[in-house]
């Protein structure tokens, strides 16, 4: 199995990074905090007012750890990389496949919605006697119009605007009934509706930071397997907008981030007093919520999983890589269809 | 088609003959899609031809050695660079005897064999002298294994130069080798994926499909 290399994750302001040797290491305050060595990496991300040093620069370019650079709030700015890896002939069989998009997109919302269900029918099993009648029946009402969704994607003939159209309707039905799987006190921690830029609650705030961190796995994943993570099949394509990387992570969504936010939340592991309200509207983790996101995200990828298709066992963290790979063998002949990864 | 000059097409790597002869498909793979696994065994590979790459003639036993000589053969549109030929003074010119150095110990399949061949023919089309023999340098046994290129060899080597050069042409990776102990021994298995070669993926999602909805 590929070996799961390290994220590193630069929060502190006015951290300074830097080489020495065959190390990356960071300063705070002109004393040393962490020391990675390089082979152990596969990308760095830096929030913030970071200092990265261009010998740093140059050594991870040349060994294909990619650098991240996000603003505070966790919103991507740039990302520095080597030269492409990129292999010619598979962008080419991925932007021809772009025109004729209607299987591999039918994998990706079956995949997506599927997961999205698994997430509603975990927290039957595990909690449902405990919930209140109204909640048990809006989530089972929920998981049968869902699964009823799966079979008209599975079955129909679809245009890739219908089957968008499939995926949105069940995207309504899961947030529509997120708020039940919340089982924190917390007044503030309640969901109400989806909002992105900015997020407008704890709640959103939180999903949106996990969907950064998984947005900037699964284009490392594409990068990695030698596609072009611009061009999608699900997302249409827009300048600066990684598409396929957006593509990838749909079936992760639910599985990766939002059952992650859900456990941190029921945990009591992030609270209320973990989010920071700007005077816009806007809420963002706090430095110590975000902490403890990042380490709580960390260990989620190291976690095992059988890999439904390919049988074997592999880390979560692998899972973006996996799936990059098993397109990249689809767009080049090896097999009839993408196989969607299916949380089991 | 081995006659047809291949103006146009960009040459063969000499290094992807041996990869064809193991398979094919992991030749298309490292030399058509450039996926390649670092691993122990290709970082020793770099070490040893580091000692080889330093370049240079050197004199010994009458034979004017020559480090790392380019080759070329435009007959078969291929192109690389040899670790060593030594030349021998005879009375119809100078005879060259191509040595390769090997990680390891001999194989049992003729892929080191087929590359030092391919060697043999560049260096005939070069020279226009025949080249009887060569030899192969294992770091394991620190042995040369001489090899003779015999008729055997020859057409073996046009042979895996022609399929490999169809497959460039293509652009098309090859399916698997149907010899799984080879999988088993090769460094790419993860990025190739043997096991999942047209594996119907249509029927599999439909299965799992029932899967996650049949068991409530
Ligand atoms: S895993 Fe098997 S089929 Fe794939 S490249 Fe290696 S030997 Fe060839």
């Amino acid at each position: 199995m590929k070996k799961l290399l390290n994220t590193v994750y630069v929060t502190t302001e006015g951290s300074a990074l830097k080489k020495d040797g065959e190390n990356l290491v960071a300063d705070v305050d002109g004393a040393e905090r962490a020391r990675v060595p390089l082979h152990m990496l596969a990308s760095v991300v830096a929030f913030g007012p970071i200092l990265i040093s261009p010998a740093l620069i140059g050594a991870c370019a040349e060994r294909g750890i990619t650098i991240s650079l996000m603003d505070r709030a966790g919103r991507f700015q740039a990302r520095i990389e080597g030269p492409v890896t990129g292999n010619v002939l598979l962008r080419r069989a991925q932007y021809k496949a772009a025109d004729q998009a209607e299987d591999i997109v039918r994998s990706i919302v079956m995949g997506k919605i599927a997961n999205q269900r698994a997430v509603i029918r975990r927290a039957l099993r595990d909690y449902g006697t405990e919930m209140e009648v109204p909640a048990r029946t809006e989530l089972e009402h929920a998981a049968d119009r869902m699964a009823a969704i799966l079979r008209r994607v599975q079955l129909a003939d679809d245009t890739i605007d219908r089957l968008r159209g499939s995926e949105g309707e069940a995207a309504n039905l899961y947030f529509g009934v997120f708020d039940h799987l919340i089982r924190s006190p917390d007044a503030e921690l309640r969901w109400t509706c989806r909002s992105r830029r900015p997020p407008l609650d704890a709640m959103n705030a939180l999903l949106s930071f996990l969907y950064t961190l998984l947005t900037h796995d699964c284009r490392s994943a594409c990068e990695t397997a030698g596609l072009d993570p611009a061009v999608g099949f699900l997302h249409r394509d827009r300048p600066g907008r990684p598409s396929l990387a957006l593509d990838l992570m749909e079936e992760l969504r639910a599985p990766l981030a939002d059952r992650l936010a859900l456990s941190l939340v029921n945990r009591r592991q992030i609270r209320a007093g973990d989010f920071r309200h700007m005077d816009s509207g806007a809420v963002l983790l706090s430095d110590e919520g975000r902490r403890t996101v990042l380490t709580a995200w960390q260990e989620r990828k190291k976690e095992e999983r059988q890999h439904p298709f390919l049988q074997e066992k592999a880390p979560f963290g692998l899972v973006p890589w996996l799936q990059a790979q098993m397109l990249a063998r689809h767009l080049r002949g090896d097999i009839d269809a993408y196989p969607p990864w299916f949380w089991t | 088609m081995n006659s047809v000059l291949h103006a146009e097409e960009d040459p063969i790597p000499l290094s992807a003959l041996q990869h064809a002869v193991y398979c094919l498909r992991q030749a298309a793979l490292i030399h058509i899609e450039k996926l390649w696994a670092e691993n122990h065994f290709t970082a020793e590979g770099d070490v040893l031809h580091a000692v080889a790459d330093k370049g240079g003639t050197r004199k010994t036993r009458g034979a004017r050695r020559v480090l790392s000589l380019p080759l070329a053969s435009r007959r078969l549109n291929l192109t690389g660079v040899a670790d060593l030929v030594e030349f021998y003074p005879t009375p119809q010119g100078e005879v060259s005897y191509p040595v390769e150095y090997k990680r390891g110990k001999p194989k049992l399949h003729r892929a080191d064999e087929v590359q030092l061949c391919a060697q043999a023919l560049c260096l005939e089309e070069m020279t226009g002298i025949a080249v009887p023999e060569g030899a192969l340098f294992y770091a394991q046994t620190k042995r040369r294994v001489v090899v003779p290129f015999d008729d055997t060899l020859r057409a073996l080597t046009e042979h895996v130069a022609a399929e490999l050069s169809a497959v460039f042409d293509a652009r098309k990776t090859p399916a698997p080798t149907t010899h799984k102990s080879r999988c088993r021994a090769c460094s790419l298995i993860e990025l190739c994926r043997p096991e999942t070669f047209a594996r119907p993926v249509r029927k599999w999602r439909d299965r799992m499909l029932d899967l996650v909805l049949g068991t409530e």
